[in-house]
């Protein structure tokens, strides 16, 4: 039995500990915020948090995360006003918006580490995250609007 | 299907006009929606000139369809798919102006998958162009008849009433009703005439010309947004299926004793292979059926199956590019002819040819393809991220012999299409298992699967060659193309490109007197499809290359060359000549090209910024889904050859534009896509299997490889609007490589550039 806590309420799971988190969230929970887009750990659609850093929980299994903290875009921010969710609206930085929680959250991750990010941070902390519809000059510009820095 | 709707493009934007618009019984057509007092209009647009633009869709084409509830409500209905662009938010703006109302009590539905809406089939940048007046005449019918109700429950003129922010006012009294207290009394009046609609002055918008937010916004940003891919259904099982690794394949034996034993896995199913032409069929092969996804991932490793591999087992990707490369160093068969080539190359002073190649390329949407359906007392319902949800009825019908109007297809959030979610053979997959099984299936493709099993865009060998004047201006040009075609999907025969000559091929507007463009043949040997942009990628790719190339032999400015090659500004009818009733309002404009093309000059500082230390700009130029479009792209090469693009300048005329910020993030798209394709993507095979997977073999452009900045310049415009998603696309690749060659000296001819400049 593995016990871990999702979004601030705590959950028992038995099933095979082999299963990566993703999967737990979104067929077991039907928490559907993470995405999967690779199964590699390659794009970042999936990042959650793992005791408040980012994780590509496609690739992370649940044996890995017992006992510990789980965060995803549900659990943000119970109103959607993160700072970063407000920069992205402000910014207006979704196109289809499939990768964009793995983004917030990875963004989040990054914001909690270096809160005033310098470009070479963004790019080193963000280029883990694919978004094909090419919004990358609009994350950039809503990470810095939400650190506070100069666009 | 796409070749005529492509062929048809600039047709189809003047020909539609509207019939009728009438009041429409709710039962209809939209059981649910709408409540049972609600005034519901459907506008009917019918294609006036059908006979000279034939489509595969049904007479009646794109239908409209509003609502208003008792209680204020507005309901939009969103026929077409939502894949990023903004559509479900631009087409209903429109409606809402000219409706009058107030932005925030519209409510907007997706609508399902049903021929009555007209074409659903959201592809070739043509929402908005075909929308546009369906959208406005519905606004305004709704609003026109609100107003009459006003005037008779106030018994004055009508002419004193205007709708203004969801109320209708009276002037000279200040009194005002609510469109929601007007419903009932509305639903009671004549419906206008087409002619008699009065539209609202541009300078009275309030949301057309404007940036709204998009209407899934906040349910994106908070994890709410339903993709196809969180889609479910009561009691659904998962499915994970092992295609042919090889196109065409067939599946002999197969033993799943170990794949059962894998926790959560119930059982394992088969699905027949297709029979060719491959069209939108579901590619056959062995399902793994869970509890979960994973499990029927897990399992599906288990399997061990033995493959009849088929015809397509010795495809080679090094063999093939010779292939064509041969065909295209031949005579082909000839696609436009103008002045007499051969006598003014006999002639000629200075000859130049060069040779251009693009690869096969996968779409690699971030969301892959996946649907949910239930087959149930000889009906499907099915949710899926589709484009085109009537393919989906028509597809999964056929599949399981019923009828189309059978098929219920609700259509998602599409987490990205880019033309490969057109095509629902992973609908029909997920149905055809549900018929088996007796419950809802969800099939989910991996991102191997996408990348192997994908319709590609097609690869093309292009050969060009011109002679030039003692001023190094074309005199006389010959280009040909070879790839395989897309109608290929239709007709096994099927060797030649058609509709892609229409892509940058044919329809070079240059002025140069002896032109001839040709097409060669090419077997096919994988799916291809449609990726944004389509043909126009290779084809502007060689054609705006080879510009540069003679431009940089005269030694002359680039800009200014290729202003001089565009000649004097002129209007050129791309129509054939059978099709040329009336006039055209899309007819290609050079004077727009030449306008695009100085605006990015202007924008990127391209009289100022001299090449040097590795640094320097590229221009390209080209027009498709008739929209406008010049790039200047700014490339850094350092001495290990690694590329850094720090800003593209990108300046469009696409008519008549709604939603400008959604326009913007089209464009600052395409430069990201349009750099994936120039630097990086890249489809081979061998041994008949495609050698790429995933997005370490099959790379995008990350945030750190993209271009830093992309600035993007509108031209003001009241020209009908044109298309919005694909046509930034095309230009990227030449004006990167024309960088390159200004920054380097290197001319690059084949992509991806990869490490060639290691």
């Amino acid at each position: 039995m593995i016990q871990i806590t999702v979004n601030g309420s705590v959950k028992q799971y038995d099933g095979d500990p082999a299963m990566p988190v993703l999967w737990y969230l979104r067929d077991l929970l039907e928490l559907t915020g993470a995405k999967f887009g690779c199964g590699m750990g390659l794009c970042g659609a999936c990042t959650v948090h793992v005791e408040g850093k980012a994780m590509r929980s496609c690739v992370t299994n649940m044996s890995d995360v017992a006992g510990k903290r789980i965060t995803t875009i549900e659990g943000l921010s119970p109103k959607g006003d993160h700072p970063l969710q407000k920069a992205w609206r402000a910014v207006n930085v979704p196109q289809c918006g499939y990768c964009q929680a793995g983004q917030i959250m990875q963004a989040a991750s990054l914001l909690a580490e270096k809160p005033r990010p310098t470009d070479k941070d963004i790019d080193q902390a963000m280029q883990g995250n694919i978004c094909r519809c090419g919004t990358y000059q609009r994350i950039r510009q809503a990470v810095k609007m939400a650190a506070g820095v100069k666009a | 299907m796409k070749g005529q709707s492509m062929k048809s493009q600039s047709m189809k934007g003047q020909s539609m006009t509207s019939e009728s618009i009438t009041v429409v019984n709710r039962r209809g057509f939209l059981g649910g929606v709408f409540s049972a007092g609600a005034l519901i209009l459907g506008s009917r647009i019918l294609p006036v000139n059908a006979a000279a633009a034939p489509t595969t869709d049904s007479t009646w084409q794109p239908s409209v369809y509003l609502g208003l509830e008792p209680d204020g409500r507005v309901i939009v209905i969103a026929h077409r798919s939502e894949m990023g662009t903004g559509i479900r938010t631009a087409l209903p703006m429109i409606v809402a102006e000219e409706l009058d109302a107030d932005w925030a009590r519209v409510k907007i539905e997706q609508a399902i998958g049903d021929k009555k809406y007209g074409s659903q089939d959201t592809d070739g940048s043509e929402s908005i162009r075909d929308f546009y007046d369906p959208m406005r005449e519905a606004g305004a019918s709704a609003r026109m008849m609100l107003e009459s109700a006003a005037a008779s429950k106030w018994s004055v003129p009508v002419a004193e009433c205007r709708a203004k922010n969801h109320e209708v006012v009276h002037a000279k009294t200040g009194r005002k009703l609510g469109f929601g207290e007007l419903v009932s009394l509305a639903s009671k009046q004549p419906v206008p005439k087409k002619e008699q609609l009065k539209f609202k002055s541009p300078a009275e918008y309030r949301y057309v010309g404007k940036n709204v937010p998009i209407a899934d916004l906040d349910d994106i940003l908070a994890g709410q947004a339903v993709f196809g891919m969180d889609a479910r259904m009561p009691g659904m099982v998962y499915a994970s299926i092992e295609h042919p690794p090889v196109f065409g394949g067939k599946l002999k034996t197969y033993d799943d004793a170990e794949a059962r034993k894998v926790r959560g896995v119930s059982k394992t199913l088969t699905i027949p292979p297709f029979k060719p032409p491959y069209a939108f069929q579901a590619l056959g092969g062995v399902a793994v059926i869970a509890d979960n996804t994973w499990a029927a991932m897990q399992g599906r490793r288990k399997l061990k199956i033995d493959w009849d591999l088929g015809p397509n087992a010795s495809l080679d990707s090094v063999a093939y590019k010779k292939t064509l490369q041969d065909t295209a160093r031949k005579p082909c068969k000839v696609s436009r002819n103008d002045g007499d080539v051969d006598a003014a190359f006999k002639n000629a002073g200075k000859v130049h040819e060069a040779e251009y190649y693009v690869p096969h390329l996968a779409h690699a949407s971030m969301e892959p393809p996946v649907a949910v359906a239930e087959f149930k007392n000889g009906k499907v319902e099915a949710w899926a991220p589709t484009q085109n949800p009537q393919a989906v009825q028509d597809t999964v019908a056929k599949a399981l012999g019923i009828k189309p109007e059978d098929v219920t297809c609700h259509v998602t959030l599409l987490g990205g299409g880019f033309g490969r979610k057109s095509k629902p053979d992973y609908v029909a997959e997920a149905a055809i298992l549900s018929k088996q099984l007796g419950k809802p299936v969800k099939v989910v493709w991996s991102r191997e699967d996408d990348i192997r099993f994908d319709f590609y865009h097609a690869v093309a060998a292009m050969y060009m060659k011109a002679a030039t004047d003692e001023k190094g201006r074309p005199v006389a040009w010959l280009q040909r193309s070879v790839f395989p075609p897309i109608e290929s999907q239709d007709n096994v025969n099927a060797k030649y490109g058609s509709f892609e000559l229409d892509m940058g091929w044919n329809d070079v507007p240059f002025d140069i007197p002896n032109f001839r463009a040709e097409c060669g043949p090419a077997d096919t040997h994988i799916r291809i499809g449609w990726m944004r942009s389509v043909a126009n990628i290779p084809h502007a790719f060689a054609v705006q290359s080879f510009t540069d190339e003679l431009a940089a032999a005269s030694g002359r400015d680039r800009v200014e060359y290729l202003l001089d090659v565009l000649g004097k500004p002129r209007k050129i009818d791309l129509r054939a000549p059978a099709d040329r009733k009336g006039p055209d309002p899309y007819m290609l404009d050079t004077a727009r090209l030449r306008r695009v093309i100085e605006i990015a000059a202007e924008q990127s500082g391209w009289a100022k910024k001299k090449p040097g230390n590795g640094r320097a700009l590229g221009i390209a130029v080209h027009r498709s889904f008739l929209t406008y479009v010049a790039a200047v792209v700014e490339v850094e090469v350092d001495n290990k050859g690694q590329i850094r693009i720090p800003r593209v300048d990108l300046a469009l005329d696409t008519g008549k534009v709604i939603h400008p910020d959604r326009v913007r993030a089209q464009l600052e798209g395409a430069s990201v896509f349009g750099t994936s394709v120039a630097l990086m993507g890249e489809i081979t095979a061998a041994n008949g299997r495609v050698q790429q997977s995933n997005f370490n073999t099959y790379p995008v452009a990350r945030l750190n490889e993209a271009p830093v900045e992309t600035h993007v310049h509108i031209v003001p415009s009241s020209a009908p609007p044109a298309g919005v998603g694909e046509p930034g696309v095309p230009v990227m690749s030449p004006a990167i490589c024309n960088a390159i060659f200004a920054a380097t000296g290197k001319r690059i001819r084949e992509l991806p550039i990869k490490k060639q400049l290691a």
